[in-house]
């Protein structure tokens, strides 16, 4: 036995996954390691298995077959309520409670957790002013909110019980590109400052590119490329791939050619 | 008009009071349930359908088919009970109004209950799920709070239909606002029966409002409005509950019509001559009267030997008048432990009966003559007589055979026969209307119709009791049929009439002379 490098900690670990939805397999046979501080995204085309690989880690989703361990423990060892309140969630349709204010939403996983009154409130200022949100929204309700203000809550709230584990599901599809672009860049600094494991699906190639370490390509519930972005986007075998990652490259030329006609005129 | 008035004022705490304990019980009772079965319905889909399609069911089922349904299965439970534990429940009043009423109020709180839940944006339910939340907090924390102006929409229809619906609660002898009705119906006292269902739609409007209050609490987050609708309908529950010192020790059933309601007044007047403290409970079923005496919950109460001759021993041969009396004594006696203590003196027996004019022109004095004619006239009669043995008894002992039959509440069918509406009717032979009316009863000379002797029937438990021999024997034999018929004419009149008390202080004044 020789002496190994010491290897980086394994945070999110799927082994042998498979979920099917009646004869429908919607994720197959799915091994996916993701290591601390790490942020990954998942691409792939509708029905890739994108979103159930995802379900599967906070156990919104069973799988049929395979093992998913956080922290080398497998998930199905604790209750899945327990689970979920270490993990933050976000997805594109926010479900912001309606019927409890921009701090109830935000202070409700610390709530369940038992923290002390004062010791949300505290944190719920600290995650306002963390998602670029005024203090004065803590006593709104979320009708009163844009689009995009209520997924900087939809954020905050994920990130209130200080988690260490980020799962999200086409977080910003649902915004307009610019509010889109700003929130994505955000929550990278978010990952960045807090150390955080970041798993984000997403069917946006360039916004994958441009916020992951790593990119993770899906294909009828298997995982037909992975590695960072550069490596991808470099002349893959893989002919959907190779497609799928030209994209924002052909994109980046056309603008860049745009910009150059427009200098020129 | 004053003088009812009056006297439907004096009658309003008891009955209010009533009705508002029996409805919050029954809508208390109905939330509880509807919740649990809202919650098992939208979290198991395979539970939804049969609860939903239940609850629907029991709605489609008229109120008072579902109370009197309740009456005959709450007796063999209270029997298998005493069988088992040696103790049995009152069968009757207050526990199938109850049960009836709470199945009522289900369906709209289920229905909305999920509807409400089952509604909501899938998202939030993701939502829930994803923060950490356990099935339960789900429920109470978000589902609950989103549905609830739909489940108070529910709760409030809930309400109204109960408060509606307890009116029906009469017949099975539970007092409530319906005693107006009931008893205003049959001794046609409009008054009353008007007073009945505006105190019954003020009630419901009233809780309506409150209720109102509530839901727009919920909606808006308004604490204080939901503390001040749940304040005022609790203080309201309290008020209505607070226990009347109305300690009967003897307890007088009667059926519901004019003849019963004077009967009683008279029975409950001689059991208070001679010392005793008597409270009635009218207006009940036929059957049910005397399956409340024979289980005790009832003390006293007069019937009539062919009604339990032909209902309750289920005999369909016809046997002469004081033949029939003594075999019917000696069955009670021995099958049902109950006391025929003795006959009034008159009979109240179906009789056919034909406007006079109607009769001279067609040259009809008896059913003989009737059966000529019988295909060209329609016969109406009560919801009772053409269901019993002595229809086809009649019949085929005349061979009738009318163009058309109809049934009416027995008020009704004096009124239609006169108006010429059907042209012979089962007439009861004391109803004063029959006079009033000017009609002739058609004569049997065939012998085809059961004798009805009015008869006083006392319970096992009371049947050794020497007070009620001493209130009873004054009136045995002592009510020839023209007295009767003339007290029930001072009821069923329509000018002037005299409440059911004053009917029986008549009657109690003018007692045949006894021999």
């Amino acid at each position: 036995m020789s002496a190994n490098p010491p290897a980086p900690q394994r945070i999110i670990e799927l082994r042998a996954v498979s979920r099917a939805y009646g004869l429908i397999r919607a994720v197959h046979n799915l091994d996916l390691v993701v290591h601390a501080g790490e942020f990954v995204a998942i691409v792939g085309e509708s029905g890739s298995g994108k979103t159930t690989t995802l379900k599967t880690i906070n156990r919104l989703l069973e799988p049929d077959s395979g093992d998913v361990m956080i922290d080398g423990v497998p998930t199905r060892s604790h209750p899945a309520h327990l689970l979920r309140r270490r993990i933050g969630y976000v997805f594109q349709r926010i479900g912001l409670f309606p019927h409890l204010t921009v701090a109830e939403n935000i202070g409700i996983t610390p709530k369940l957790l038992g923290w002390s009154r004062a010791h949300i409130a505290g944190r719920v200022g600290e995650l306002l002013e963390l998602v670029n949100l005024p203090q004065s929204f803590a006593e709104r309700r979320p009708a009163e909110l844009s689009g995009g203000q209520r997924q900087r809550v939809g954020v905050a709230r994920a990130l209130a019980a200080r988690p260490w584990i980020m799962l999200m599901d086409e977080p910003f599809g649902a915004l307009d590109p610019v509010t889109r672009d700003a929130l994505g860049s955000e929550y990278r600094r978010l990952h960045e400052r807090m150390r955080l494991t970041t798993l984000m699906v997403t069917h946006d190639v360039l916004e994958a590119v441009l916020l992951a370490d790593r990119v993770v390509v899906m294909r009828s519930g298997r995982i037909v490329a992975d590695g960072p972005p550069r490596v991808l986007m470099n002349d893959h075998p893989d002919e959907t791939v190779r497609a799928l990652m030209d994209m924002p490259r052909r994109q980046a030329l056309r603008v860049a050619a745009l910009l150059e006609e427009r200098a020129r005129g | 008009m004053d003088d009812r008035v009056a006297v439907a004022w004096q009658q309003l705490p008891l009955y209010l009071g009533e009705h508002i304990v029996l409805s919050a019980a029954a809508l208390g009772l109905g939330l509880t349930l509807s919740m649990l079965f809202a919650i098992a319905a939208v979290r198991n889909r395979y539970v939804r359908w049969p609860v939903l399609t239940l609850a629907s069911l029991i709605q489609t089922i008229p109120g008072l088919a579902l109370l009197a349904l309740f009456y005959p299965l709450l007796l063999a439970l209270s029997a298998l009970s005493e069988h088992l534990f040696g103790r049995g429940f009152s069968a009757l009043g207050f526990l199938p109004s109850l049960l009836a009423l709470t199945l009522y109020s289900m369906l709209p709180v289920i229905r909305n209950g999920v509807t409400g839940i089952l509604t909501l944006d899938p998202a939030i339910g993701e939502a829930a799920r994803g923060v950490g939340m356990t099935d339960w907090q789900r429920l109470l924390r978000v589902e609950l709070p989103l549905a609830a102006p739909m489940l108070m929409a529910g709760v409030r229809t809930a309400a109204v239909w109960v408060i509606g619906a307890a009116t029906l609660s009469t017949p099975v002898g539970q007092t409530s606002l319906g005693n107006y009705i009931f008893a205003g119906l049959q001794v046609q006292n409009w008054v009353s029966v008007l007073f009945g269902c505006v105190a019954a739609a003020a009630l419901a409007l009233i809780v309506d409002q409150l209720l109102a209050l509530i839901e727009s609490g919920v909606v808006r987050r308004r604490p204080v409005r939901i503390a001040a609708g749940v304040l005022v309908l609790l203080a309201g529950i309290g008020v209505a509950a607070i226990p009347r010192s109305d300690a009967a020790s003897y307890v007088v059933g009667a059926k519901g019509f004019t003849e019963q309601y004077i009967l009683s007044a008279l029975l409950a007047e001689r059991i208070a001559k001679e010392g005793g403290v008597a409270m009635r409970r009218t207006g009940l079923g036929s059957a049910i009267a005397f399956s409340a005496l024979a289980a005790g919950e009832i003390d006293i109460y007069v019937d009539y030997s062919g009604t339990l001759w032909a209902n309750v021993m289920r005999r369909t041969d016809i046997r002469p008048r004081t033949q029939l009396l003594a075999e019917l004594r000696d069955w009670l006696a021995r099958e049902r432990r109950v006391d025929l203590v003795g006959a009034l003196g008159f009979e109240n027996a179906y009789a056919l009966a034909m406007r006079r004019n109607r009769a001279a022109a067609l040259g009809i004095a008896s059913i003989d003559d009737l059966a000529a004619h019988a295909r060209d006239l329609s016969v109406g009669a009560d919801f009772e007589f053409f269901a019993r043995p002595e229809w086809p008894a009649l019949r085929d002992a005349y061979g009738l055979d009318f163009a058309g039959r109809r049934e009416f509440q027995s008020t009704f069918m004096y009124d239609a026969v006169a108006t010429g509406e059907v042209d012979v009717i089962a007439a009861f032979s004391t109803d004063g209307r029959i006079a009033a009316n000017d009609l002739v009863v058609l004569a049997d000379p065939r012998g085809a119709l059961l004798p009805y002797d009015a008869i006083v029937l006392v319970s096992a438990d009371r049947a050794d009791d020497p007070l009620v021999r001493r209130a009873v024997a004054p009136l045995l034999g002592a009510i020839p049929v023209e007295t009767m018929r003339e007290a029930n004419y001072l009821v069923d009149r329509s000018i002037d009439p005299l409440p059911p008390v004053a009917a029986a202080r008549w009657l109690s004044e003018n007692l045949a002379p006894r021999n």
